[in-house]
């Protein structure tokens, strides 16, 4: 594939697919939590996941950075891909991948430390700073990239946990970015903030579209209407409908997808 | 289709479509009241209907309040947002037709103080198509039926090629005999309104179409004869009679 | 509301017929209920409050009752003697040396002393009560001064001596000088000469150093405390650096790293049952492991810590697997999810959030292990040493078992010394709870 990079972004199909995801399995125990999930996420596009609760989203998204591996009873079959490596591999590492897709949690939880060792928490794990001021330069680009430098330049030892919820969850996209991910996976990122919070996060969500591959579970579907290319809906484990947001929000083709946007479902 | 989880909002959906039919249906009548006090030349009725158009103001701008309530306080989706804003089109499209029935009304007024013009049946014909068309699509809304919409939004074709026909005939009364221009101007104007009813009409479909499917009826529009780039020479047409 | 609706609805009365009272909550009966409610909420705050003020009255009665008896242990009867260093006695042939000063008749300098100052005291009888007005102590007292000054020998120098304890209770009031002679330990002529000396001045209460810088002794007013202050200290020292960092390491292993198998289950199981076996049952493990086994040193404060550790490990395992269990997910899935490791996720971020509850755990087990005293008997710490242990393999005892045996002992003195000893083991449980608060709060504030 051809791509002149002074045209205009090609449509979401065409893009260079970042991930993706083939005849994907979860099993927690007993209970099969995700079916033959298949799908492609391209690179610098928003992909949003929506779904009643317990519908699997989540699970599939710490799928995609291998999250599940904490839980002793959960096992994933099936091929997850990231720019066609096997995420899944026996010679993949963990942490090397893990610093490749970073994570944004529901409840922003940034450490109980300074707002400069949070964000330079990752770089130093990762051992990504030669000198203090090379880290310094780190912590600073990525708290400009998650719109917080200028709200927290000022005090960067007093601790994170003193910022409001809204700073505290850009804070930890400070922290995710600052480790230099290829795609950020966010797990409700906006739940527990406030509507003017949450504007500041999705404002920053467009602006990372520009350099990260971004995977955002929300329960919240303005939200994914409002900041996701493509939007994906789940529901019992099965990925039911993947299609350009504005298809899903204005004509899905699924009977179900439609039941669960319009408040039909259940 | 299911019912939603928040029963208040079904109430609301079914409160905006009932607005809606009763609005279709006063439009309806106005049409049909119209054309009446134009072909008995009754100005008593005509002017009824010219105060009539009141109504159907005021229901389209209940249609418009509850639209606005809606979106700003359910957020529809999918089927649901294409149902309000369908409404709002639909609302907007009736509420032109009614002043298209109210001006139509206007100038029967105006006709039943001059001679009685001899024209065809054309216009008549041309009526009762437009208002078989409005009928068609409001029991098209009632029922949600797609087939039915897109055989009214077909329709217009009929309705512009009589409008065509009837443009060259007043032309021709007009050449004919100056006295006739001021009535046949007049008719002119009611074919022009009645060939405009019928493009709301199909507007409506088109509105019906998107509510219902989920698509834009994307084949362009039939045109059946345009008046509008229509020549009639003098010569020519006596030459053809 | 209709005249015909008040009628009908049988719990409203006239007087809150009012724009509410067809509401249920405002009836008579609902006004009973609710008076019954806040009854029982009275009573129970009456019982919970009797519950404390049982508990805060014995805890006051104990400590008055300590306090009271053990505070006169820390100062010490003394009398002011002229005593006369007679070369006679201290150096019968001419030698002045260490060796011939300690083996001189140095009772016999005392009594001669005293017998100076009492001549009616010269008969044999006489003799040996009033050698028994001052304390085995003070010829320790008088032999240590010459032989610091070898010139004091053939000089007489006034001396405040240590009276005996029979001395020291009848000036504290311990013992009654009321009752009937052959009920008293000490005499009527041994009264006159004591009185005769507190008239002359010659006898005062001293602050008793000796109590809490000497070690046990078979004379009540020559103990001290310091030898089990430092044989508990040891002892805490070598439990602390085992059980320590074993239990953490063992509770971070099980919490963070263990496979959740049946094998798991069953130690998990099994450290929640060593926690609850009686303490006496390590004590002889240690016998067993620790003397026969490894045939360490009797009475040591080494064994002894070794023992009160494998007792504590459980309970600071299970403290700080509850800790390490408090620590909220999130924190872990942050730090996994930027590629931590496992164990940087557990010693970044983990136990320092965990290091407040674990170390709670640890000095509550700690101060358990202090009060400890069954285990400590089985390893032979209950000796009597009446020396200051100089480091963790000397024979050595700690508080508890002091306080055991000085309670054990006939004699009047020891009671007021068995309190004192209890005062010092509170202090030293304070000293530590409060080491825990200032810790909490240290680590806390990093947070």
């Amino acid at each position: 594939m051809t791509t002149n990079p002074a045209t205009e972004p090609a449509p979401a199909s065409a893009r260079r697919a970042k991930l993706t995801a083939s005849g994907v399995d979860v099993f927690y125990g007993p209970k099969h939590a995700i079916k033959k999930v298949s799908i492609d996420i391209a690179e610098r596009e928003v992909v949003a996941f929506i779904g009643p609760s317990g519908c699997g989203k989540s699970t599939f998204l710490r799928c995609l950075n291998r999250m599940n591996d904490t839980i002793a009873a959960c096992r994933v079959t099936g091929d997850i891909r990231l720019d066609r490596d096997d995420i899944y591999a026996p010679d993949v590492d963990v942490v090397q991948l893990r610093a490749r897709v970073g994570m944004v949690f529901q409840k922003p939880n940034p450490f109980p430390k300074s707002i400069y060792d949070n964000v330079a928490y990752g770089p130093r794990i990762h051992g990504l700073a030669g000198s203090k001021s090379e880290l310094d330069g780190i912590v600073e680009h990525a708290l400009k990239g998650a719109a917080l430098w200028k709200e927290v330049a000022d005090r960067l030892d007093s601790p994170g946990t003193g910022l409001s919820g809204g700073q505290q969850q850009r804070l930890c996209i400070a922290r995710a970015i600052a480790v230099s991910p290829e795609v950020i996976l966010m797990d409700e990122p906006c739940s527990a903030l406030d509507p003017i919070a949450t504007a500041h996060v999705e404002e920053l969500i467009d602006e990372l579209r520009a350099r990260y591959t971004i995977v955002i579970v929300t329960h919240n579907m303005q939200q994914a209407a409002r900041v996701s290319q493509r939007t994906a809906f789940f529901h019992l484990g099965e990925l039911v409908e993947e299609n350009d947001t504005s298809v899903i929000f204005t004509n899905p083709r699924d009977e179900r997808t439609q039941g669960y946007i319009t408040g039909r479902y259940g | 289709m299911a019912s939603h989880i928040v029963k208040s909002y079904d109430e609301q959906l079914r409160k905006l479509n009932d607005t809606l039919v009763r609005m279709g249906g006063v439009v309806e009548s106005q049409i049909s009241a119209a054309m009446q006090a134009l072909t008995r030349r009754d100005p008593d009725l005509a002017l009824a209907t010219v105060a009539g158009d009141a109504r159907v103001d005021e229901l389209e701008r209940q249609v418009d309040e509850q639209v606005v309530t809606l979106l700003a306080l359910r957020q529809p989706m999918a089927s649901d947002l294409r149902l309000v804003v369908g409404s709002l089109r639909i609302a907007s499209d009736l509420e032109r037709m009614a002043d298209y029935a109210k001006n139509v009304a206007k100038r029967s007024v105006a006709l039943s103080q001059m001679t009685p013009v001899s024209i065809a049946a054309t216009l008549p014909r041309m009526g009762r198509v437009a208002q078989e068309m409005v009928k068609d699509v409001l029991d098209a809304y009632v029922a949600r039926d797609v087939d039915k919409a897109v055989a009214v939004w077909n329709r217009d074709e009929e309705l512009d090629a009589l409008h065509a026909s009837l443009f060259r005939e007043l032309v021709t009364h007009m050449m004919e005999d100056a006295r006739n221009i001021t009535p046949a101007t007049h008719l002119l104007f009611i074919a022009k309104n009645l060939e405009r009813i019928g493009d709301h009409a199909t507007n409506v479909a088109e509105a019906i179409h998107f509510q219902v499917v989920g698509r834009m009826l994307s084949d362009a529009r039939p045109k059946g004869g345009e008046a509008s780039v229509a020549v009639v020479v003098p010569g020519a047409t006596a030459g053809d009679a | 509301m209709t005249d015909a609706s008040l009628a009908a609805s049988p719990h409203t009365s006239p007087a809150n017929a009012s724009a509410n009272a067809n509401s249920v909550h405002m009836t008579d009966a609902a006004r009973a209920r609710l008076r019954r409610r806040y009854a029982a909420d009275r009573r129970f705050r009456r019982v919970g409050l009797a519950a404390v003020l049982f508990g805060v009255s014995a805890l006051g009665f104990l400590l008055f009752t300590i306090l009271s008896n053990g505070f006169t242990a820390f100062r010490q009867t003394e009398l002011r003697l002229d005593i006369v260093f007679s070369r006679d006695i201290i150096a019968t042939d001419g030698k002045t040396d260490s060796r011939a000063i300690r083996a001189a008749d140095w009772a016999r300098l005392v009594r001669e002393s005293l017998q100076a100052k009492f001549p009616d005291a010269r008969d044999r009888r006489g003799s040996r009560l009033v050698e028994a007005l001052v304390s085995p102590g003070a010829q320790g007292q008088l032999m240590d001064m010459v032989l610091a000054d070898p010139s004091l020998i053939g000089q007489t120098r006034t001396v405040w001596v240590l009276a005996a304890s029979d001395i020291d209770m009848i000036v504290k009031g311990h013992a009654d000088r009321g009752v009937a002679e052959e009920a008293r330990r000490v005499n009527d002529r041994q009264l006159a000469w004591m009185d005769a000396l507190q008239k002359d001045g010659a006898l005062r209460l001293a602050f008793n150093t000796r109590f809490l810088t000497g070690a046990d002794s078979r004379y009540p007013e020559l103990v001290g405390i310091w030898g089990g202050i430092l044989g508990s200290l040891y002892t805490l020292a070598i439990t602390l650096a085992l059980a320590f960092p074993l239990g953490v390491m063992a509770a971070i292993y099980l919490e963070e790293f263990a496979p959740k198998n049946r094998f798991t289950d069953l130690i998990e199981v099994n450290i929640n049952n060593l926690a609850a076996v009686p303490s006496i049952v390590f004590g002889l493990l240690g016998l067993a492991v620790f003397l026969n086994a490894f045939g360490m040193p009797r009475s040591a404060p080494l064994v002894g810590g070794c023992v009160l550790a494998l007792m504590s490990l459980p309970i600071i395992i299970i403290a700080a697997r509850a800790a390490l269990r408090a620590v909220p997910p999130s924190i872990r899935e942050a730090a996994l999810g930027l590629g931590a490791s496992r164990l940087q996720m557990v010693l970044h971020h983990v136990l320092p959030l965990a290091m407040p509850g674990i170390l709670t755990g640890t000095i509550l087990s700690m101060a358990h292990a202090l009060g400890e005293t069954a285990p400590l008997l089985m390893i032979g710490m209950v000796a009597f040493i009446v020396d200051i242990p100089s480091g963790p393999l000397d024979a050595a005892t700690v508080l508890p078992v002091q306080i055991f045996m000085w309670a054990d002992s006939p004699e009047r003195g020891f009671v007021e010394k068995t309190s004192a000893a209890i005062l010092v083991l509170l202090i030293f449980l304070l000293g530590m709870n409060a080491v825990a608060i200032w810790l909490r709060k240290r680590f806390e504030r990093r947070w």
